[in-house]
């Protein structure tokens, strides 16, 4: 019996202390691996323009918050798991995903796209005419499930992080990808080993995969802090922050495509 | 966690993981196989100069975790792609089930020419000089005494090997190749149900006992003319046995 | 390229070591836990009670029958969400506690090592003089004293071997854990490589130091047997 309680005391001791550390301060959970949205620049600090902007909402809010990288595999987990407290890492509101976490309203409007070679010459894009071509997309985002659903007889490839994707992309593994549009737009245009490719189709704005646009992913409990959030959003939009980190990495204001 | 639900919508993408899972380890077991006896006897004989690159290559596997080696022959070979269009190899590298072979069967070689290694070194100095003096050229030697007392003695250590294989074979999905690990993450981030890890497990468990199963039964039979010679040693032999 | 390694800002030099600091600490932590695990294995293998016996023999079957990358997955998830129901229903106001990746990769592999160190341990157990236990029990030792006394001393001699290449098979394993988010040299050499696109060139010193860690590791381990094996005189 001795050892049994013991034991007991020394598991409700830790979940306590585990507890009052807890108290202080938001944690905002990230990618880190999505440029130039979220990535991991060569002095180790996570940056981007999810970053910016999530920390520029605590601000709004009043509290300090730091920078929680976690793979994106494990993201939603990670947030139910209480390894931080909000997650600002691009990810599009979809309904499988509304049944786990709750989302903020959309801080960006996105869409998809085709991404090729250059002069590969893609004009259709039907599961027929793809059917024999190796597509790639990273794995657990709304482009593996496009990818997925609309191209089945293609030979898939599902990769851990965007920047796989690319290395493969730009090696010539892959005869086409799908991403998202804004970070493929900066991949080809301002990258090195994107200048091999170009995005090619038309964008993919099919709602039933592209969802209602990026938002930020809060607990499904934490409805205070979601509308802290919103508010918050609504505060840098009106007075000009957002415009001003969007600027830094857009041409267009990324909140309304335009 | 809803266990049969889940097993229920995702079994046909389990099974293709579990196929691809033993695909993979009995193919880089098989040309580690192919490979590791020859390796093994310039471990033994060759002078200690010209075993050189063996021994840095073994230590080397060895030494570096799978998860690096699968990374370096998958990505690395796409930043080489230019060279190796021009030499003809890219058609090979281009699909990840091939590098994830060939990372596979560079590992289990070297592992596998180690405990042959151990096991040539086993065989009776006596049973060899035998065969040399009664004629047998040293091929047929190898062929007719080494080998086949080296692979019994190795026999329950190449068994490990291929398991340890098994396990190492898990990481096959970070270079794309959607072995029975990479499709239990893939419907862990669609469902977030926890009991797909438990399936996995079981059915790695099941693989493992059925493997340890069938290579206990090999050893056994590989092994007959041992154990029957020892099974007489306490019994009287039948009258009509003994001959005038 | 040397400009890539560097310290500083534009290099990614320090990031790796610190990567490789983490991996240290990481296998560090783990080695006295998975001692420990090994031995409960052991002990509960050559108990006298039958369902200790089980329980040993499920253990270790389990753990050493499943890719360590599957059991650092069900630890991480697994363990949490253990974590959270018992606190929910310990104390249903607190707000759900965190299990640090550090802490979910240590009890993975611990407990891997934990598995095949109880095979280790039993076996060397099993090679000691039982002559020299006997003659313990005689003299009027209880069973503490004959472990700690006896058993224990000779035991780390014919354990060395087996618990070396576990503790270099458990080197390499933390390279897992990069997979958990932690930024263990694996990982920081991935994000090095998602920046500079020369997957080669990071892969390939990845790999040269996870080698030379293994090499110093045998080397420690070659003297330790020497000295462990000091005095015996051998066959």
């Amino acid at each position: 019996m001795k050892l049994k309680t013991k034991v007991a005391l020394v598991l409700a001791a830790a979940t306590m202390a585990a507890n009052a550390a807890l108290a202080e301060g938001l944690r905002l959970g990230t990618e880190g691996a999505y440029p130039p949205f979220n990535y991991i620049e060569s002095n180790g600090e996570i940056a981007g323009f999810d970053v910016e902007i999530g920390l520029e909402l605590c601000k709004r809010i009043g509290e300090e918050c730091e920078v929680v990288a976690q793979d994106w595999d494990g993201i939603i987990p990670g947030l139910l798991a209480n390894k931080y407290d909000f997650i600002i890492a691009s990810m599009f509101i979809t309904d499988e995903r509304k049944k786990q976490v709750d989302f903020t309203d959309p801080y960006y409007l996105a869409a998809m796209t085709h991404v090729a070679p250059k002069g590969a010459g893609y004009t259709e894009f039907t599961n027929e005419t793809l059917a024999d071509k190796v597509i790639g997309a990273q794995s657990g985002t709304t482009q593996a499930d496009y990818i997925e659903a609309v191209y089945p007889d293609a030979d898939i490839r599902l990769y851990p992080t965007q920047d796989e994707v690319n290395l493969d992309m730009a090696s010539g593994r892959l005869d086409l990808q799908v991403g998202d549009m804004l970070p493929m737009l900066d991949w080809t245009t301002k990258s090195d080993d994107g200048s091999c490719c170009e995005l090619a189709g038309e964008p993919i704005t099919d709602p039933a995969f592209v969802g209602d646009g990026v938002g930020i992913a809060v607990r499904q409990e934490d409805d205070d802090l979601r509308e802290k959030l919103n508010a918050a959003l609504a505060e840098i939009r009106a007075d000009g922050t957002y415009k001003a980190i969007n600027d830094k990495y857009f041409d267009i204001d990324v909140y309304t495509m335009k | 966690m809803n266990p049969f639900e889940i097993l229920a919508q995702y079994w046909p993408r389990l099974m293709d993981g579990t196929l691809m899972t033993i695909k993979l380890t009995l193919l880089g077991a098989f040309i580690a196989a192919l490979v590791s006896p020859g390796l093994a006897l310039i471990r033994v004989h060759a002078l200690p100069i010209a075993q050189a690159p063996l021994r840095l290559y073994i230590s080397f596997v060895r030494g570096s975790p799978i998860l690096a080696q699968l990374f370096l022959i998958f990505y690395g070979s796409g930043q080489f792609r230019p060279v190796l269009q021009e030499w003809g190899l890219w058609s090979f590298f281009r699909d990840p089930f091939n590098c994830a072979l060939l990372a596979f069967a560079l590992n289990s070689t070297a592992y596998q020419t180690e405990i042959l290694r151990g096991g040539i070194i086993g065989v009776p100095r006596g049973e060899i000089e035998a065969a040399r003096a009664i004629g047998m050229s040293r091929q047929k030697v190898l062929r007719r005494v080494v080998f086949p007392h080296a692979y019994r003695m190795s026999w329950p250590a190449l068994g490990n090997e291929v398991i340890l294989l098994m396990k190492a074979s898990a990481l096959a999905s970070v270079v794309t190749v959607f072995d029975l690990m990479g499709r239990s993450r893939q419907i862990f981030s669609r469902t977030f149900d926890f009991s797909v890890y438990l399936w996995a497990a079981l059915i790695y468990l099941c693989i493992t006992a059925i493997f340890v199963l069938l290579w206990r039964q090999a050893e056994r039979r590989l092994s007959r003319h041992i154990t029957a010679r020892d099974k007489s040693h306490g019994t009287v032999p039948p009258l009509k046995e003994t001959r005038p | 390229m040397f400009e890539l390694l560097s310290y500083g800002d534009a290099g990614w030099g320090d990031e790796i070591l610190q990567g490789l600091a983490i991996t240290v600490q990481l296998a560090i932590v783990t080695l006295p836990v998975g001692l420990c695990l090994g031995f409960l294995a052991a002990f509960a293998s050559m108990s006298r009670l039958l369902p200790l016996r089980y329980l040993g023999f499920g253990y270790t079957t389990i753990m050493r029958g499943l890719p360590e990358i599957l059991t650092l997955f069900v630890v991480y998830n697994g363990v949490g969400l253990l974590m959270n129901a018992v606190l929910r229903w310990w104390a249903p106001d607190a707000s759900p506690t965190d299990f640090s990746p550090f802490a979910a990769g240590v009890v993975a592999l611990a407990m891997v090592f934990g598995a095949f160190a109880g095979e280790v341990l039993r076996g060397a157990f099993q090679s000691l003089d039982l002559g020299q236990v006997e003659a313990g029990r005689a003299v009027g030792m209880n069973d503490r004293q004959i472990f700690l006394r006896i058993q224990l001393p000779q035991l780390w001699r014919f354990a060395l071997p087996g618990l070396g290449n576990l503790w270099i098979n458990m080197l390499k394993d933390t390279a897992l854990v990069s997979v958990i988010a932690l930024d263990d040299l694996m990982r920081m050499t991935k994000v090095a490589v998602g920046v500079t696109k020369q997957p080669f060139t990071f892969y390939l010193l990845a790999c040269l130091i996870y080698w030379v860690m293994c090499v110093l590791s045998e080397l420690v381990l070659a003297r330790l047997e020497h000295r462990a094996n000091r005095g015996i005189r051998r066959a």
